[in-house]
């Protein structure tokens, strides 16, 4: 079947914008808004500030700043808000886009050539729509699923997968108060979370029903069950010194001071662990291409293959937030911000500035801790991006030696030198320079 | 025979289980190709013991295109065009050997001019074969600069084949009485300055692979084809070198104006696959200083091509002419029955004899050493099938 294009007239493609426009007019006007009113009179609606909701100031509130603000506000400080969009999901699924289009971009300056270039607005950004137009591509493309797939499986194990990199963001604090689980147990909570992932790996290769995704599952097991104890016994001595398991208390114990300069050791124990944990290079050997064609990803198709991408790049910004937190002192940084948006005034009309600042809306302290917390998470992302652009991937025996041998005895030392500072009295709860 | 016995002595006291046939269900096996990323249009079976590789069958021939009956049906000009397909990334030298045994055949004597273009095609496309060779090798590791580095500088060589004959790849360049055309206005001095760029580029390669730890910790030791085992397998080229042998056609058996310029062979003792892919390194470099002296040494002028007559054929008779291509020793015999087409003739490439030390190779190796052992054969699979 061909397709030839109509000859083009400007006439024709002006007619046409008009019609539509004509069309939704008469639609709005004949059966949107008649809809709307419906429902409204007809669905009891929550008072807002004291006042009942009615249609009628439903509608003027939709177009009046100083009313429409408050139920912002009201919305922002529920859990749904916290959970979906700011330290939740949509804020972590949108610094992961970045780290894709970032990623790309970097390694393609380092690798001498452009990345990718086309799919940009006008010219602005080149290639900035590159992550959409990949989206929209596996989006659209089938499904395949192997005969003698496990199919349940093969349908859940995708979808677990992003869900538990959800389920790690979720306690990851962003700004003082601004996390959507802040829980005592933070910290074990994380690394019992992390520990779903080799579970998944191993049962996604199972439910493959192919040899080359049950090597894939198989090293992916045993590399992150290698890694994950180095991973906690590093997390372990900023324990000793913040004496919290609170992630938001942990980053508070580092007002004053990082613990990346009292625990260096950890830190970089901490920082290759993570790698290892997120299947980066070098530690790229569940997907080891000449090996093992795609590891245990070989058998994903379309949308399969996108949810695991998605949630493995929530995973870099999981972990890179949470060296972020355990090292690098969280969100504290010097003040940038002014307390108040815009020139102080007192009798003067409503401007925007002042009304988002009167309604609570800017809070300089919040803003201030997102904006250093965001900055040290990209430079840890960036990090971790690096190795990428230099090294090769390490051989599987190599790697478990690292990590049993190496990286263990490594974490056990610093573990002594945060005992030694917790006992000579200089940190730790009650030292000479913890924050009381 | 005792080599064997000797290396499954050794494998059992590393713990290693030997393949027995009531093993065979618990042993997996694996076909590693024809579309798996790693193994080109080709295909080997292993049968893996957990980690370890016990079995390996290597199974050639996806890309058989018959060159050798092709050739008895056209004459030897003819010939050229479709002889070079089988290593369209080396295709000068492996129709520098053809022209080599044509030339002895009908007893043309090519131009001296000729020869040094010759042989300047042929260093310039041993730069370009190579550069793709280490690009595939970087991936190969999941260097994946590695993969992109070579693949870009790759393009300063092709633009300098395409100014000398038209062409990217099949360049058609080499032809029985010499080359298709002369050099072009301002050649020397582009492919100085490029030859120049090119050997800062070999120090930055040299930093961020070779000399890169983790790297050397995949590559040595892994894959140690003993100079005994070398000879007796027959491999050649860097292979062959790579195993502590200093055998290059270039210097045992100089073609054309090879025995007018200085180099060096360049050889390693170590026998393993980190030698292996750092031989053909040292021949980039060394190909960068032969360059330099063909240029040097070119006549200015004069003739680049022997007059022919329009069906060239000889008496009747045969001969075997080689070259060092990069890949090994590339030699073809051609039987002539003097009428202007060949009778037989016989394609010997260095491929070939290097995919017969793969079985050798791989078996004790780990999984993960596959692909270093493998590509560090310096094994073109289309080569191979000819």
């Amino acid at each position: 079947m061909a397709t030839v294009p109509g000859e083009f007239r400007f006439g024709n493609f002006l007619a046409s914008i008009i019609w539509i426009i004509l069309i939704v007019i008469v639609l709005v006007t004949l059966v949107i808004l008649p809809v709307i009113f419906i429902v409204l009179f007809y669905l009891p609606l929550p008072p807002v500030n004291g006042e009942i909701l009615t249609p009628y100031l439903f509608l003027s509130e939709v177009v009046d700043p100083t009313r429409t603000l408050p139920i912002i506000k009201f919305l922002i400080h529920t859990t749904p808000f916290k959970v979906i969009v700011f330290p939740g999901f949509v804020f972590a699924a949108i610094i992961a886009a970045a780290t894709i289009f970032v990623e790309r971009k970097f390694l393609a300056k380092m690798q001498l050539r452009v990345g990718p270039l086309y799919a940009g607005v006008w010219g602005v950004g080149e290639g900035i729509l590159q992550l959409a137009a990949d989206g929209l591509k596996v989006i659209s493309k089938e499904i395949l699923i192997p005969s003698g797939a496990d199919r349940p499986i093969f349908w859940a194990a995708p979808i677990a997968f992003v869900a538990t990199a959800a389920a790690v963001t979720a306690l990851i604090p962003v700004a003082p108060g601004w996390v959507v689980s802040n829980t005592n147990v933070g910290l074990i909570a994380v690394f019992a979370i992390l520990g779903f992932f080799p579970l998944i790996a191993l049962l996604f290769s199972w439910a493959s029903n192919s040899k080359y995704p049950f090597i894939g599952g198989l090293r992916a097991l045993h590399q992150m069950i290698a890694f994950e104890i180095p991973f906690i016994l590093s997390a372990l001595s900023v324990v000793i010194l913040a004496g919290s398991l609170n992630l938001t208390e942990i980053a508070l114990a580092q007002h004053h001071i990082w613990f990346i300069l009292f625990l260096p050791i950890s830190a970089f124990v901490f920082f290759i662990s993570s790698l290892a944990e997120l299947e980066r290079v070098p530690f790229d050997l569940p997907e080891a291409e000449s090996e093992i064609v795609a590891g245990w990803l070989t058998e994903t198709s379309g949308m399969i293959y996108g949810l695991i991408q998605l949630g493995s790049y929530l995973k870099v910004y999981a972990l890179a937030a949470l060296f972020v937190i355990l090292f690098l002192g969280g969100w504290s940084g010097p003040l940038l911000f002014p307390p108040q948006l815009g020139p102080p005034s007192i009798n003067t009309a409503p401007t925007i500035e002042k009304m988002l600042t009167l309604q609570g809306f800017y809070n300089h302290l919040t803003v201030n801790a997102t904006f250093w917390f965001l900055l040290k998470t990209v430079v840890i992302i960036m990090l971790m991006i690096l190795p990428r652009g230099i090294n090769p991937r390490i051989r599987i025996d190599i790697l478990l030696h690292t990590g049993w041998y190496k990286l263990i005895v490594l974490a056990f030392v610093n573990m002594f030198v945060a005992l030694a500072l917790v006992y000579a009295g200089v940190l730790g709860p009650g030292g000479s320079l913890s924050v009381h | 025979m005792a080599d064997l016995e000797e290396r499954i002595n050794e494998s059992q006291k590393l713990g290693m289980q030997i393949i027995k046939e009531s093993d065979d269900d618990r042993l997996m096996t694996l076909s590693v190709g024809p579309q798996h990323p790693g193994s080109g249009h080709f295909r080997f079976v292993v049968k893996v013991d957990g980690d370890y590789i016990v079995h390996c069958d290597p199974d050639p021939g996806y890309v058989h295109r018959g060159e050798e009956k092709m050739t008895e049906y056209r004459n030897f000009i003819q010939n050229i065009p479709h002889l070079e397909r089988p290593v369209i990334h080396d295709s000068t030298n492996i129709t520098y050997s053809y022209s080599l045994a044509v030339e002895e055949l009908t007893g043309i004597e090519v131009p001296r001019r000729g020869q040094f273009i010759r042989a300047i095609a042929s260093e310039i496309n041993r730069e370009i074969y190579t550069l793709y060779w280490l690009a595939i090798y970087g991936i190969f590791l999941g260097h994946s600069t590695m993969f992109m580095w070579p693949t870009g500088d790759r393009e300063l060589f092709i633009d300098l084949l395409e100014a000398l004959s038209g062409a990217r790849v099949t360049h058609a360049f080499n032809i029985p009485g010499g080359v298709r055309n002369d050099i072009p206005n301002g050649f020397k001095d582009r492919c100085l300055r490029q030859i120049g760029y090119f050997e800062k580029r070999l120090k930055e390669y040299e930093d961020i692979f070779y000399n890169n730890p983790l790297v050397r910790q995949r590559t040595e030791g892994v894959g140690i084809l003993t100079k005994e085992d070398a000879i007796r397998l027959g491999v050649t080229g860097s292979v062959l070198r790579a195993s502590g042998v200093p055998y290059d056609i270039r210097k045992a058996e100089p073609y054309d104006v090879y025995n007018e310029i200085d180099f060096k062979v360049q050889y390693m003792k170590t026998a393993d696959s980190f030698a292996r892919a750092y031989v053909p390194f040292l021949d980039m470099r060394e190909s960068c200083h032969i360059l330099r002296q063909l240029l040097d040494k070119m006549p200015e002028s004069g003739e680049v091509r022997a007059k022919l007559q329009s069906n060239p054929r000889g008496p009747p008779g045969e001969a075997y002419r080689r070259v060092e291509s990069g890949r090994g020793a590339l030699g073809y015999y051609i039987i002539s029955d003097g009428s202007p087409k060949p009778y037989r003739v016989k394609i010997s490439v260095g491929s070939f004899r290097n995919m017969l030390a793969l079985p050798h190779l791989l078996v004790g190796a780990k999984m993960g050493d596959m692909p270093v052992i493998y590509w560090a054969l310096n094994y073109w699979p289309v080569e191979a099938d000819r």
